[in-house]
């Protein structure tokens, strides 16, 4: 047996030299790698089902908690019925695959032992091929999770009320959330130039994602300080937002709102990378090679 | 077979391997800070949650606040035992498995399973042994009456028993590794199976109830021993917890022993 590779492999295939021209280089590059993604994770889908079906745990325990708290407070909390909390985790579960980018954690290993290196001498910034290769594994990660859906729902029987703005501003909005946290893992996890002693810190850091995303309750069951500090912090527009895009009740104006928020912290993350990127890579000094 | 050693003896053992293992961990101290760090994360997490349901209701599935914070620290201290005790020895053993090495266990003169359980120790993991008796003993003093010395013996019971059950559990996963070579995945489901007994068993529906009770032990490990410091432990369900470890103990040493039959070695 071999082992699921969590690492990517190598490029092998390259465009022709004609197609490698600047204009269509970026997106020849993403295409490549994502098209290597899907043929690679294809081969691990019992490795990444087993990891999903692990992962779906999380949310039908507070799926089922809620929903008995739901049903001993007369059918709702704060106005969300069983039947709501039901949509929220179920889309949950989406939103949270859509989370899975490359983790901080994975940085040490990359410095360490020098794999950045040969990202390095490419001619692209490496954030585009963890952007490219994530985002191909999105590809087998929908397909896989399509079931897993569709018995949740038979399960949990979810009330969507759901209009066309909605699904349109959804299929946005997941894409929003996976650039969002893309970025910011990557800020996290190149901190790690300079210390490796950084797990406490991640620790820290997603504890209060995970409280103040939506990923643990709905914000609207949070105290009102919190739903304030959340709103300030990037968090909710890569998990919450997405998921009440769907589940909730948002105005066409809250729901365009979030995307124009969204769009603010991308841009903010993406600001954030090339500078924390631009200082940090000059204390990089590969080992061995 | 390797005949069985004196129960002393097998005692003396597995005190010297925690010896062993004990002090080639205690040369790590800044993981002391870290597994603090985390369970001081973890459990606020909990305890957060905790508060949010009870912004909402009294009671959950007929548990107070008080009792499910009882729930919560056996959830935290059998995890801490879990990772400290459990989980290593399993994982090293799934290696073993895959690699071979097992030959060294199995050619020395002393029980083979006592051997693979007792080999390592992740001292501190141990960290939320104590967080977790800490949160039991907050959680029991603040409940209303107190808790007299039957339910504390009651509890000490069937967390031991529990501890076994879930010793056995993890066992029979891990002997899977004789027949299927790569269960490393399962150690993540089972991580992902565990936060279930953060809650009490019986809030979820049937099906899943029936799962967490027989399939993971977890209503033996955790529900169990906080009904019982709850005052919520019926002699039957005592007498039904002893029954069904006795015989997953007794199910998981006949299984050990077909599965070393078929363990081929290093130099298949």
């Amino acid at each position: 047996m071999t082992v699921p590779a969590r690492r990517p492999p190598p490029l092998r295939r390259r465009r022709g030299p004609d197609r490698d021209r600047r204009l269509t280089g970026l997106p020849g590059f993403y295409l490549t790698v994502m098209r290597t993604a899907v043929a690679v994770q294809f081969q691990y889908r019992t490795a990444n089902y087993a990891y999903m079906i692990g992962m779906v745990v999380e949310p039908v325990i507070y799926l089922v908690v809620w929903a008995r708290v739901a049903g001993a407070q007369g059918g709702a909390v704060d106005g969300i019925t069983a039947g709501k909390f039901a949509a929220y985790y179920i889309v949950w579960t989406l939103v949270r695959n859509m989370n899975i980018v490359f983790t901080p954690f994975g940085w040490e290993e990359r410095i360490r032992q020098g794999r950045l290196s040969a990202m390095l001498v490419r001619p692209v910034h490496p954030i585009h091929y963890d952007l490219a290769y994530f985002a191909g594994w999105k590809v087998v990660v929908v397909l896989l999770w399509l079931p897993i859906a569709a018995v949740l729902t038979l399960i949990f029987r979810p009330t969507f009320d759901v209009s066309a703005l909605e699904v349109l501003v959804f299929l946005v909005a997941i894409w929003g959330a996976y650039l969002i946290r893309s970025m910011l893992l990557w800020v996290l996890g190149m901190v790690t130039f300079w210390t490796t002693r950084v797990s406490a810190l991640y620790d820290i850091y997603f504890t209060a994602e995970l409280l103040l995303s939506g990923r643990l309750v709905p914000l609207a069951l949070l105290p009102a300080w919190a739903v304030t500090v959340a709103d300030v912090l990037p968090f909710k527009y890569s998990f919450g937002y997405p998921i009440e895009v769907l589940a909730g009740d948002l105005s066409t104006r809250e729901l365009l709102t979030g995307l124009a928020a969204q769009a603010g912290w991308i841009a903010a993350g993406a600001l954030l990378v090339a500078a924390v990127w631009r200082v940090g890579v000059r204390r990089y000094s590969a080992v061995g090679g | 077979m390797n005949p069985a050693p004196g129960r002393a003896r097998g005692l003396a053992l597995a005190l010297t391997f925690f010896r062993v293992a004990a002090s080639t961990e205690l040369q790590y101290r800044v993981n002391f800070l870290l597994s603090l760090v985390q369970s001081v994360l973890a459990v606020g997490t909990s305890l957060a949650v905790l508060g949010l349901v009870f912004a909402k209701t009294d009671s959950l599935g007929g548990w107070s606040a008080g009792q499910l914070l009882v729930v919560m620290g056996v959830y935290v201290l059998v995890g801490g035992v879990i990772r400290s005790l459990i989980q290593p020895n399993m994982q090293q053993l799934m290696s073993d498995v895959q690699e071979g090495t097992l030959d060294f266990v199995l050619t020395k003169p002393a029980d083979g399973q006592l051997l693979v359980s007792v080999r390592r120790i992740e001292i501190w993991q141990a960290v939320d042994v104590f967080v977790g008796g800490g949160l039991i003993a907050v959680a029991a003093v603040r409940l209303p009456g107190s808790v007299g010395v039957l339910p504390v013996l009651a509890f000490a019971a069937t967390l031991l028993l529990g501890v076994v059950a879930i010793y056995c559990f993890w066992l029979l996963l891990t002997i899977l590794a004789f027949w299927v070579v790569r269960v490393d995945f399962l150690v993540e489901l089972f991580d992902g199976m565990y936060q279930a007994g953060r809650w009490p068993v019986t809030i979820y529906p049937g099906w899943l109830r029936i799962g967490l009770t027989f399939l993971v032990p977890l209503a033996f490990a955790v529900t169990v021993p906080a009904s019982a410091l709850t005052g919520r432990l019926s002699g039957w369900l005592l007498a039904g917890t002893a029954g069904f470890t006795a015989a997953l103990f007794t199910f998981t040493r006949w299984a050990w022993r077909i599965g070393l039959r078929h363990y081929t070695g290093a130099s298949a």
